[in-house]
Order: structure tokens, then sequence, then C-alpha cells
């Protein structure tokens, strides 16, 4: 068995890895970048695609040495080699791609948890969605509220509450890299703080019904002093049913059941059945 | 006419489901009746009287065709009818179409229908493309859009992938085991049943009020719950789908657990069966959690239950959890049978030993235990408890590790071998070490919660699953049908043609799906029909290069039928391979085996001189220790 050229084979998948990877680096995949979280995240996108470079290098390089050299002669009708395996190799190719993933694993836990550090002096903004529709209310600023446009401040944390009022809708500015789904029943919450100013869009990522493609919203960002001029110059406020917790929500629901059905609660109307058919 | 009613068949099958049509819409009416509700009413989402008879009328049409007489005896206490064996094999065409017992007549029924599947779904992808060649609406409106990628997923999973998976399994692994059939020759005639019958639930959507289902294949309550009659197809074709999927599973673990020929340990089981075993644990696992979901959602449409109802008190994210509670493995489901596939080819047109054949066993095995920990990270971006992300990343990731382990095994099988790329299997397996490792690589990505948070749910994910699902599992059912067809049909296929179809596969595949990471990471959602002008050229290219992927498979179907019908004689063998089904005639016997053969060695014993896998029954016997094989009752 001849020796393998471990040597070239190295330095083989070390120059088409770093080819690959400069190739990849030349292109700014992500797109415009406006919130601090947008940095982290970027890098981290840019060391996964390194590494990966050098793993797809690794199996071309491989298998593209296998088959040119190893391809059969035009007539041979022979065997390999009766190569049943080799444990050092075997472990060295386990072990080394768990160390590789244990640290993408760490290094994106150290990179959540910076992009996910609470600001005291963060503004609170509420995002109600609908199919198929954005509304925002400020409860900052006596519960204003606006309709499909949302206005914040640039280099403030932004914690935005997120309300459904009927199916999933999922809250996304590309720019700003954070993404998080609106569920009915529940309040979930992003933490961003935008560092440019500009106009962005907002998209529904999560399908929500045959309006989902169009279901968008304008993004401004502005200075904190354009943004209060903005905010003092709303009109409404938001409808006392968008302020209702899930709790509420439910028994005011239950309620109005009661009401149309003529249940008190307590025993079952006789005429229960044909209006549960009705509603 | 009256004695083809009373015999299993079309004709009873037909009337059979009528029957059922008619016994679920009078239970319907009967029950209303009794509740004093109006008979004929609908509710908005619920009609009862649509989905009642949706679940008995294949019912009816199963009775009816035979599929439970044998056991219907057996359970009444009547004397059953002694086994003529009518029922298994196939002589003609004709028998194709019967309620058969034989797990070959099975496999290639799965795998052409299937593969009609496949085509269809091929079709509504197509449609997709066409629709997302432009920016704007050109061909369908939103609405039927969302029902075509919808029934797209869900053809392509639970009509092709998975089912053609079990079709290959069951016509290669009885074989490749040393056993005369399944263990379960009717439960396994059943699972095949359920499968068209799912198809046309599916399907037929397209006919109910409102259209298509169209929540997705993920089908998130609660859209699902709120949505038009179509959801419940989905609903109740899933049902058929996965019980056809549970009990393939089960006779599988039977057949591998209890049916090896004799002297095959588990360490002399071929990677293929390693695969089935696997994907089988995680089937009877985790399909049940589908169907769970499904059934919840139905009864919360139908029968006004609040499992997912946030408004009547459900929770909305559960219905997440227990989805890809299941969901997740199933993508294993989707590739361990293609891994093991993989494995046999290239040992074979490599004439080497699989690298590392215990590891690779023990990988797959890993890759079960760890699937069932990772479904959250479908879930990061999705406002379930925060503390749950960085441990589900955590297996997430370290699933890439067994998944590394096969990829690098494969290319250690190929060194120091003698590599045959003559045929297109080997094609298949190469390119598909390549484009899998392109799908791994993203699938890490992805597992990175910080990245995952900017590209759920964006085109990034659309080009993932189909680099893993048509770059991996598809590449490796191509690898398999073209391995196994001269085994199959006794005929050889037309080279020359597949290098045209892995080709423009490759081609097809890689000018479609690589641009899709692009513009997700730039900032284009999956599932519309519609998107911003800026992405308009690159969405062209795709569409082009997807039509160029669909028309390469017609390529296939002509060699796969022309070849079928006037393809020169295969014999028994002709890779050389080492597996005891190759040690049989093409097609083989009706029962496989004359005598059971015995086993000797490991599967893949190439370039050691005198090895063998197994002593075929009425070979000269070597001087070998052991028992003598068993014989076989000759059938009456």
């Amino acid at each position: 068995m001849e020796r393998l050229p471990y040597l070239k084979l190295a330095l083989a998948s070390i120059a088409l890895g770093t080819i690959v990877s400069i190739l990849m680096m030349q292109y700014d995949w992500m797109g415009d970048a406006a919130s601090t979280a947008a940095g982290p995240i970027d890098t981290l996108m840019d060391v996964s695609i390194i590494i990966s470079s050098f793993v797809f290098a690794i199996v071309c390089v491989a298998l593209g040495y296998a088959l040119v050299k190893w391809r059969v002669k035009p007539g041979d009708e022979g065997d390999g080699l009766p190569i049943h395996g080799n444990t050092k190799l075997e472990i060295v190719w386990t072990l080394i791609p768990t160390v590789i993933v244990l640290f993408l694993a760490g290094y994106s836990w150290v990179v959540l948890n910076d992009i996910e550090k609470e600001d005291p002096n963060a503004l609170t903004v509420n995002v109600y969605s609908q199919q198929f529709a954005w509304t925002f209310g400020y409860p900052e600023n006596g519960n204003k509220w606006s309709e499909g446009v949302l206005h914040v401040p640039v280099d403030r944390q932004i914690d935005f509450r997120m309300n459904a009022q009927d199916v999933i809708h999922s809250f996304w500015v590309p720019e700003w890299r954070i993404k998080k789904d609106n569920v009915p029943g529940i309040t979930t919450d992003a933490l961003i703080t935008p560092d440019k100013v500009g106009t962005y869009q907002l998209i529904c990522t999560e399908l929500c019904g045959a309006g989902h493609a169009t279901m968008r919203a304008q993004v401004v960002v502005q200075t904190q002093e354009e943004f209060d001029r903005w905010v003092k110059g709303l009109e409404s406020e938001v409808p006392e049913d968008l302020l209702l917790t899930a709790d509420q929500a439910i028994e005011l629901e239950r309620q109005i059941q009661e009401a149309e059905q003529g249940i008190d609660g307590s025993g079952v109307d006789e005429t229960s059945a044909e209006n549960v058919d009705q509603s | 006419m009256a004695v083809a009613l009373r015999q299993p068949g079309w004709y009873r099958g037909a009337l059979g489901a009528l029957l059922g049509a008619a016994f679920g819409f009078g239970l319907v009416v009967a029950l209303r009746a009794i509740s004093g509700l109006d008979i004929f009413q609908t509710e908005q989402t619920g009609y009862p009287h649509v989905v009642v008879p949706l679940i008995t009328t294949p019912f009816g049409f199963l009775f009816g065709f035979g599929a439970f007489d044998y056991w219907f005896r057996w359970a009444a206490g009547k004397p059953t009818i002694p086994d003529d064996h009518a029922n298994h094999g196939a002589t003609r065409w004709q028998d194709y179409f019967k309620f058969n017992t034989d797990h070959k007549v099975i496999g290639i029924q799965y795998v052409v229908t299937t593969l009609i599947f496949f085509l269809i779904g091929g079709a509504l992808a197509l449609l997709i493309r066409a629709e997302l060649a432009q920016p704007g609406t050109q061909v369908v409106d939103p609405n039927v859009y969302n029902g075509l990628f919808s029934t797209h997923a869900v053809v392509m999973i639970f009509l092709f992938i998975i089912p053609m998976f079990a079709g290959l399994a069951n016509y290669v692994l009885p074989l490749m085991i040393g056993a005369p059939d399944m263990a379960f020759p009717r439960l396994n005639a059943l699972s095949f049943w359920m499968l068209p019958i799912a198809g046309i639930i599916f399907l037929s959507s397209f006919l109910a009020p409102g259209g298509a289902f169209d929540a997705g294949w993920t089908g998130y309550a609660p859209l699902s719950t709120g949505a038009p009659l179509g959801q419940s197809f989905f609903n109740i074709g899933v049902q058929f789908a996965g019980a056809s999927s549970i009990a393939t599973a089960l006779n599988f673990l039977v057949t591998i657990i209890t049916m090896r020929a004799p002297g095959m340990n588990l360490w002399r089981m071929p990677l293929l069966v390693w695969a089935n075993l696997a994907t089988s644990l995680l089937v009877v696992g985790a399909t049940p959690f589908v169907a769970g979901a499904q059934f919840m959602v139905l009864f919360d449409r139908v029968l006004g239950m609040n499992f997912f109802q946030f408004l009547e008190g459900g929770d909305v994210l559960s219905y997440q959890h227990i989805f890809w509670f299941y969901s997740h493995p199933a993508v294993y489901i989707m590739i361990l049978p293609g891994f093991g596939i993989v494995s046999e080819i290239i040992s074979t047109h490599a004439r080497k030993p699989v690298f590392g054949y215990r590891l690779m066993a023990l990988a797959l095995i890993g890759i079960v235990v760890l699937s069932y920990s990772v479904w959250a990270h479908h879930m990061f971006v999705a406002g379930m408890f925060d503390w749950l992300r960085v441990p589900i990343m955590i297996t997430t990731l370290l699933i890439a590790v067994p998944t590394g382990i096969k990829i690098f095994s494969w290319l250690g099988t190929l060194f120091y071998g003698k590599i045959h790329t003559y045929s297109t299997a080997m094609l298949f397996s190469l390119g598909f070490i390549v484009t899998f490792t392109v799908g791994g690589i993203s699938g890490v990505m992805l597992g990175m919660v910080p990245l995952d948070i900017h590209v759920s749910d964006t085109y990034f994910i659309v080009a993932h699953i189909h680099f893993v699902l048509f770059g991996g599992s598809v590449f490796t059912i191509f690898a398999g049908i073209y391995h196994w067809f001269p085994k199959m049909t006794g005929r050889m296929y037309d080279e020359k043609l597949g290098r045209v179809h892995f080709w423009g596969t490759m081609v097809g595949t890689w000018g479609t799906f690589i641009p899709q990471h692009w513009i997700g990471l730039d900032g284009m959602p999956r599932r519309v029909a519609d998107y911003a002008n800026i992405y308009g050229d690159w969405n062209l290219v795709i569409s082009v290069f997807a039509f160029i992927l669909g028309f390469v498979q017609l390529v296939f179907f002509y060699n796969m039928i022309v070849s079928w019908r006037f393809g020169p004689k295969a014999g028994n063998n002709p890779w050389r391979a080492n597996s005891i089904e190759w040690q049989v005639s093409s097609p083989p016997p009706v029962f496989n085996f004359d005598e059971i053969p015995r086993v000797v060695g490991g599967p893949y014993e190439f370039g050691t001189p005198g090895a063998r896998h197994a002593i075929m029954g009425g070979e000269d016997e070597p001087e070998l220790p052991g028992p003598k094989p068993t014989k076989v009752a000759e059938p009456a």
C-alpha cells in the first residue's frame, strides 16, 4: 500500500479552501445593516462561511483525488485493497468536527447573549399584527398608535412587544437581522437597537393567508427629536380591545359566547343545541 | 357480476367504497338528527358531511378490496382459507393491481406509484416557478399559489420520498437478509394500498370549495384550524400516509430482527439494513406525533374542540412542538435509507469494503438518538421559552458529527479502491456526497441561533431543504433505482441516457437551489407569490434552471420505461456485488430462495481472496463449521 501524500492533500485543501473563502468574502451576503445586532451576526456568518469553505474544500479535494488516482483502468476486473477502516483516522474525524461544532455553538451563544442584552433605557413599542396589516402602539407616549408605519428613534434600544390578533405573523426587518413571531394568545418580545437613520421595510415572514406576500409596513428610523415630534402628531389611541391581555380576551370571548347562547354558566339551555349551530 | 362482487377485488372494492361513503354520510345525518341539529347545515369550516365519508370511504374500499378478509375470518373463529398463494407474485401485469402479498410486487407497486406522485409534485413545482419567474402575479392568484406549494411539499414528502424508500427497501431488504418475504405480508400489502388512498385524498382537495389546503405542509394552527374545507383533506390524508408508514416500519423491524438468514449477526448486516432499522425506529416513535397533531387540528375544525384556538383557551405554540417532534425526525426518515443505499453502491463500485463499517452503523443509531432532541430548532423565533434555544442548538450542531462521519467514511471507501464510474447509480452517489455536503453546511448555519433568527422563513430555508431533500434524498433515490433496476426488471437501463439524466440533474439542482441561498440572506421571505423587484433577475435564473431540472427528469422516465420493456438482459449480478440479493436470479424467484442462504462473513468482503458473504442453497458445501442451512418447505 503506497503512502498517501498527506502534505500535498492538506496543501491542496488549504489552497482550495482559501480560494473559496476569498471568493465568498467578496460579496456582502446579508445586505445593508442597520442595527447593533447586525455586526456580531454578520461576523458570525463570515466565520461560519470560512469554516464551511474549508470543510467543503476537504470533501472536494478528497473526492477529486480519489477519482483521479483510483479510477479503474479499462478491463481491470480486480478489487481494491481490503481495508476495513483505521481506528485512529476515525477518531480524528469524529473529534475534529465535534470541536468545530462546539466552538460554533459557544460562539453563537456569546453572540446571542450580546444581541439580547437589555438596556434599562429601552423604549417599549407594541406591535399588533392581523391579516394583513401591521399597527404599532406607543405606550410611553399615551398609547398613541400608528397604522402601517413604524417610527423609532435611532441609537436607542426598542423593546418590541408583539401581539397577533388572528393567526401567527412574524416581524422581520432584514436590515435589523432580528425576527420574531407574533403569536395569538401570548406576547412575544424582541430587543432591537437601530443604529442607522433611514427607511426600511417590515416584512411578515410567517405564512398567514392569501395576503401574506403583501403584508408589509414602512419602517422609519429617525433622530430622537424627529421621533418625538412625529409621535406627538399622532392623533388616535390604541383601540381598547387591542390592549386586552390574552386572559382578558379569552374571558371576553367567553362572555360573548354565553350571551349568544343564552347559557348562564350553571345550566344548559334547552335551545342551546340549535344556537350552537347558528353561531 | 354477482360472483365478482363476492370475490375480493376491484368490483367489490368499488362497492365497498360506495357503502363506506353512504355509511359515513348516514352516520353524520343520523347523529345530527339525534342531537337535534339541522340535518344538512354545514358549519363554515366543519363540513362533517364531507369529512366523515372521507374517512369511511377508504375503509370501505379496503374491506371490499380484500385487505381484511383473512384477518376477519381469523378473528371470527372461522376456518381461514388455506393460503393458495394466488395473491403472491406476479406473472401478468394485472397482478400488480391486486392485493398482492409478495414483497417484490409490493416493492414495485411502491416505486411506480411514488414515481407518479413525483411527476405530479414536480409539475406543481414548475407551476410555482412559473409564477415566481417574475415579480407580480401572472400565472396564479395568491390563494391558489398557497395551495400549490402546500400540496407540492406534501406530495413530495408523504407520497414520494418517504414511501419511495419504503418501496426500495421492501424489494431489496428481505432478499438482502436472506428472508423469503417480509414478516407480515398482508400488513405489507395493506400499507401499500393506503398510499394511493392518501394521494387521492391530498390531490382531491383541489376540488374542495375554497381550494386545496394552503397553510403550508406544516399546517400551523391557528391558520389551519380556521382554513377552508381543503385543510381537512390534509388532516385525513396524513392519517393514511402515516398509518402506512408506521405499519411498514413495524414490518421492517420485525423482519430485520427475526428473519435474518442463519449466520447474519448484527455486524454482518449490510448498511442498507442498518439504515432501515434506524429509520424504522424513528418512524414508529415519531410518526404518531404528526398523526396526533393533525387529529387535534381536525377536532378543532369539525368538533369545535379547543386544542389550538387561543380565544377558547387553546395553546397555539403546542401545535408546533407536537408537529416538529415528528417532523424533525422525519427529515432523517427521509435521508437515513439514502445513506444505506449510497453505502451499498459506493462499496460495490469502488470494489472495496465500506470504510469504518461499525462506526457507520453506530453513526446511524447516533443520528436516531440525537434527532429526537432537536425538534425545537424550527422554533427559535416562534416565541417559545428562551432557555430551550441553546441546548437545542448544541444537540442540533452535534448531529453534524455522525453525519460527517458518514461523508468521510464514503470518501475513505474510495481511497485505494478500483472506482468504476460507468454506472449512473455510482454517479448519483458521488454527486450526492458533494451536494449533500452543501446541504449539511447550511444546516449547521441554521442550527446557530443568531443566524437562524435572521434567515428562518426566508429563501435560505428553501435552499437548505431542497439541497438536503433533492440533492440528498432524491439523488440517493435515483442511485437506488438505477442500482437495483436490473434486479427488479431483469434488464439493463441505458447508461448513456443515465449520464444525461445525472449531469442535467446536477446542473439543474445547483442552478436552481444555490441562488436561493443568496436571495434568502438578502431578505426574500419564503411562501410568497409576489416579491420585491430587486429579486426579479435571480428568480428568473432560478426558474430557468428549475425547468431544465424538471424536463431532464423526462429522460429518466423514458429510460426506465423503454429499458423495462426492451433493455438487454441484465444477468444475475451485473455489478459483481456481494450481498445476497445479487446471488439469485433477476428478477428473483417468487419465494426468493429454494434454500435459505447461510451467511458466513461480512457484506463487503471485496479484495480478500476466497472471502464470502453468503453460501447459497444448492451450492457445493465448502468445509465450514456450523449447522446445515435449514430447508424451507416447498410452496403448495
